[in-house]
């Protein structure tokens, strides 16, 4: 008998944190999760951008680290201005941080056109320097407003990373939650389906058919029609149709349980079915179960995007992973970035949930190397 | 030049030597037994023979087939021996065919991959094959698949393909071990004769010491991986040398069980007790039930034990799971401490439960592996002393751990660090720690090397003596219960065939049945 067989003493908690922990990959894994939920939940406040802002002037901008505006772009820019502002732009300097220019007019130029500068997203408020005795000329200053893209901005200009991270809130709640529910209802069922054997089965099963049998969409719908359109709404549905599967898995592995003799062991001592069920059935299946579960959470995420294509899920400008790669694959040839940036943070937590899931597992089961 | 000369093989797994350096050679028509208990390695040298260790197995040392080397042959050069001049039988007949395919067309595949015959030639040599192993109907089982055979028949169909294409050698790992003993013995036979007629070598392994004695010429035994002793087999049976050889034969269950005290008061009484599971239903009506056992009468004074022995399929646990009150489809009179069983729900069975615990046969499978052995064993008291506190229950989960002398400190260990007969001492505590008038043990030994059996009865007996319990004690091996038992009900068929004091069912047995049952065990003298 090796040392690693003497868990002595070790609480189930302490022992499964133990080997967790001991378990490199599965301790990365848990790392990424936590850095990835972290990020999602400060994160938008901390990268400068609202994630409903939309920048009318950087449409489809690529990820960089430079500083916008771009030297080159702001001459053009100022052009364009002076053009809805139906004036001239003269003797245009541009500085590090501010323009300075005059604008020039047949007529006299109302100080008011300045709300243009405000309302770009290259400029800050203006303010008049000095003005010619007959009013046609203007000239002015207005600070360069500088940001940055981090991950590039999508179609309207709204700013990639911030609408990763908030919509990586709405999808990671949702996997969690939607995987909770589903994992909830589905191990009792499927437990108490196997265990209990005979009609109880029989009955229980057919009432699984029955709901494997209802077009997902359709009740979705049905739903949306009844109680109108949230977001809680989704969790329910999903966690409402994905808990089938679970119990079929769980219930194989309970009738498979139920003929080991410490199962018959523990009806000799007199436990009660749910006592049984608590101690004897359910643990047993754990091993199924935690990888099934890390395969759902995925799925449940991707199935949020299907919801939210149909206009039944997340609503613009609320926004999640599965959202922003639908329109990522759309503009794919136009602007790769828009499929990539999400699709990197959708794949980096499937792969550490796996990873978690695999570790989870093994260290679940007593057999298991630390 | 021996046929088949293994030198200095070594099986190393990571962390684990399974053989260590193994020297052994097989003359041509020669049996070779080798023997030892669970663990000793036996397998693992058949495996190495045939080229079949698993992939993280290091294999050193050489094993020359007819000349040739194995140890390192590359697939292909093994291809040509194993299957054509060295036939396989494994030891799980249930397993070792392939349950979708039938059994002329398994038995065909050797002769196909190796003699280049056509479909309808291997189906005739299949046939003939399948008579030479004496199964009835040849010709008509050639279309059957392996679930509608008995294990016996399985075991010739195995038996069959092994000799498909004529081999020197057979290696049979356990052939008989999965099989009742009447089975067992019609095999041997058929091993024997067919050995004489064919003139084939053949390494037979086995855990069972009189298997060897009656099958082989030489015997090699081994323990832990090493090689202790090899010789003839005759002259190592009457003068052992080696002392684990010696420990291994005296390994026999010995002693009898001495009478209950007069008077003692009567714990379990049955009448009628039968068990009939009911038939397939159909679209309108219910087929015939199955009757599994029928009308049994049980009657146990504290202190007694009646050993039930009979085949597979004879009733044996299900009579045990019908006095335990786990048989849903079981009718009779069950009367425990004089408390009537018979007409208690569920509900009200529960407080009586503690009077009556089972013991089975899998130590493995009869305990959860997600619960520590201090949990396992305490189990029983959360339902029947539920104001105990867990440090309380923890205390008595130890004193049962001494009781059946585990060392207490192993409580928190899971069950897979234990070994094979350390669970079934957990078993035991689990029943124990309830202070039952009778205990039910179903096979309890049968998965269980002999040497770890005879501690286990050592064991059995011991608490017998101390709480005065009434054991009914199931099992196929008539020589433990001859140990353990102050009377014998033999079954049949769901059916009580005989029944009476110990030494007269066993020494003068009045049933045909009884008697075949009786030679095939080959009771040495106790």
């Amino acid at each position: 008998m090796s040392a690693r067989d003497l868990d002595d003493g070790a609480s189930l908690a302490l022992r499964v944190r133990r080997r967790l922990l001991g378990d490199r990959l599965a301790g990365a894994s848990l790392a990424v999760l936590l850095g990835v939920a972290l990020a999602c939940l400060v994160g938008p406040l901390l990268t400068g951008h609202p994630y409903d802002r939309i920048y009318y002037d950087y449409p489809r901008t690529p990820p960089s680290l430079a500083l916008y505006p771009r030297p080159g772009t702001v001459e053009p820019a100022l052009a364009r201005l002076a053009f809805r502002m139906r004036v001239r732009a003269e003797d245009v300097a541009v500085g590090p941080d501010a323009v300075r220019l005059t604008l020039a007019a047949d007529g006299p130029v109302d100080a008011r056109v300045l709300t243009y500068f405000a309302r770009s997203d290259l400029f800050g408020a203006a303010r008049v320097l000095a003005r010619s005795g007959d009013g046609t000329r203007l000239t002015v200053e207005a600070p360069l407003r500088r940001t940055r893209f981090l991950a590039g901005t999508d179609g309207l200009g709204r700013d990639l990373l911030t609408r990763t991270l908030a919509g990586g809130r709405v999808s990671l709640a949702l996997g969690l939650m939607a995987t909770a529910v589903a994992l909830g209802i589905g191990v009792a069922y499927g437990a108490a389906a196997g265990y209990l054997g005979g009609r109880a089965d029989a009955v229980m099963m057919r009432l699984v058919d029955i709901l494997y049998a209802l077009p997902f969409v359709f009740f979705v719908i049905m739903l949306v029609v009844f109680f109108g359109r949230s977001v809680g709404l989704i969790f329910l549905a999903v966690g409402a149709v994905e808990w089938l599967d679970m119990a079929r898995i769980v219930r194989a592995e309970a009738m498979a349980i139920r003929r080991q003799d410490y199962v018959r062991a523990a009806e000799a001592l007199g436990l009660t079915t749910a006592a049984i069920l608590r101690r004897h059935v359910v643990p047993n299946t754990l091993g199924p179960v935690v990888a099934f579960a890390a395969l759902l959470v995925p799925r449940v995420i991707l199935l949020e995007s299907f919801l939210s294509f149909l206009g039944l899920g997340v609503q613009e400008p609320m926004t999640s992973w599965g959202v922003l790669i639908a329109d990522g694959a759309r503009s794919i040839e136009t602007s790769p970035w828009m499929l990539l940036v999400p699709a990197c943070a959708l794949v980096a937590t499937l792969m550490a949930l796996t990873l978690l899931g695999e570790g989870l597992a093994d260290a679940l089961d007593p057999r298991g190397p630390r | 030049m021996s046929l088949l000369a293994v030198r200095a093989l070594r099986v190393r797994y990571p962390g684990l030597t399974a053989l260590d350096g193994l020297d052994l050679d097989i003359a041509r028509s020669e049996t070779l037994a080798l023997v030892g208990e669970s663990g000793s390695g036996k397998s693992q040298a058949a495996l190495a023979v045939m080229g079949l260790l698993p992939a993280d197995a290091a294999v050193s040392g050489s094993v020359r087939f007819d000349g040739t080397e194995l140890v390192g042959a590359p697939r292909r050069a093994l291809d040509r021996v194993r299957g054509a001049r060295i036939g396989m039988v494994f030891q799980e007949p249930m397993t070792a065919l392939d349950p979708l395919f039938t059994v002329g067309h398994q038995i065909g595949l050797p002769l196909r991959a190796h003699r280049g015959l056509g479909r309808r030639q291997a189906a005739a040599r299949a046939r003939d094959l399948l008579g030479l192993v004496g199964l009835r109907d040849a010709a008509g089982r050639l279309g059957a698949y392996p679930h509608e055979l008995s294990g016996g028949e399985r075991q010739r169909v195995m038996i069959a393909m092994a000799l498909a294409c004529e081999p020197d050698l057979l290696v049979a790992d356990e052939p008989t071990t999965a099989l009742d003993v009447t089975v067992q013995a019609q095999l041997l036979d058929l091993l024997a004769g067919l050995k004489e007629r064919l003139g084939l070598a053949m390494l037979f392994i086995t855990h069972d010491l009189r298997l060897a004695r009656r099958i082989s010429q030489r015997t090699a035994v081994l323990r832990a991986g090493r090689l202790v002793e090899a010789g003839p087999t005759d002259r190592l049976f009457a003068a052992p040398r080696a002392a684990e050889t010696r420990d291994l034969l005296a390994a026999e269950p010995a002693g009898r069980k001495s009478p209950p005290p007069a008077g003692a008061p009567t714990v379990l009484e049955a009448r009628g007790v039968g068990v009939a599971y009911p038939g397939r239903r159909g679209l309108l009506r219910a087929g015939p039930p199955r009757v599994a056992v029928a009308g049994i009468d049980v009657t146990l004074r504290a202190g007694e034990t009646l050993g039930v022995v009979g085949e597979s399929g004879s009733g044996k646990s299900s009579l045990g799971r019908a006095l335990l009150r786990l048989e849903p489809a079981a009718h009779g009179l069950v009367r425990v401490e004089d408390r009537d069983l018979t007409r208690l729900d569920r509900r009200q069975l529960r407080p009586l439960r503690r009077g009556f615990q089972p013991v089975f046969q899998d130590p493995t499978g009869s305990l959860s592996p997600r619960l520590t052995a201090g949990e396992i064993v305490a189990e029983g008291l959360r339902v029947h002393a539920p104001s105990l506190g867990a440090a309380e229950r923890d205390a008595r989960a130890a004193e049962a751990f001494a009781e059946v002398r585990l060392d207490p400190a192993w409580r928190h260990r899971y069950p897979h660090a234990f070994s094979g007969g350390q669970r079934q001492r957990i078993a035991i505590a689990r029943a124990m720690i309830l202070r039952p008038r009778l205990v039910i043990l179903d096979e309890p030994t049968s998965a269980l090397d002999r040497t770890v059996q005879r501690d286990i009865v050592a064991l059995l007996r011991e608490l017998q003596a101390a709480h005065g319990l009434a054991y009914l004690f199931i099992s196929h091996d008539l020589a433990v219960v001859r140990a353990l038992a102050d009377a014998v009900l033999v079954l049949r068929g769901g059916r009580a065939v005989e029944r009476g004091p110990t030494a007269d069912v066993l020494e003068r047995p009045r049933e045909a049945y009884t008697r075949a049952l009786v030679a095939a065990a080959g009771l040495g003298p106790a």
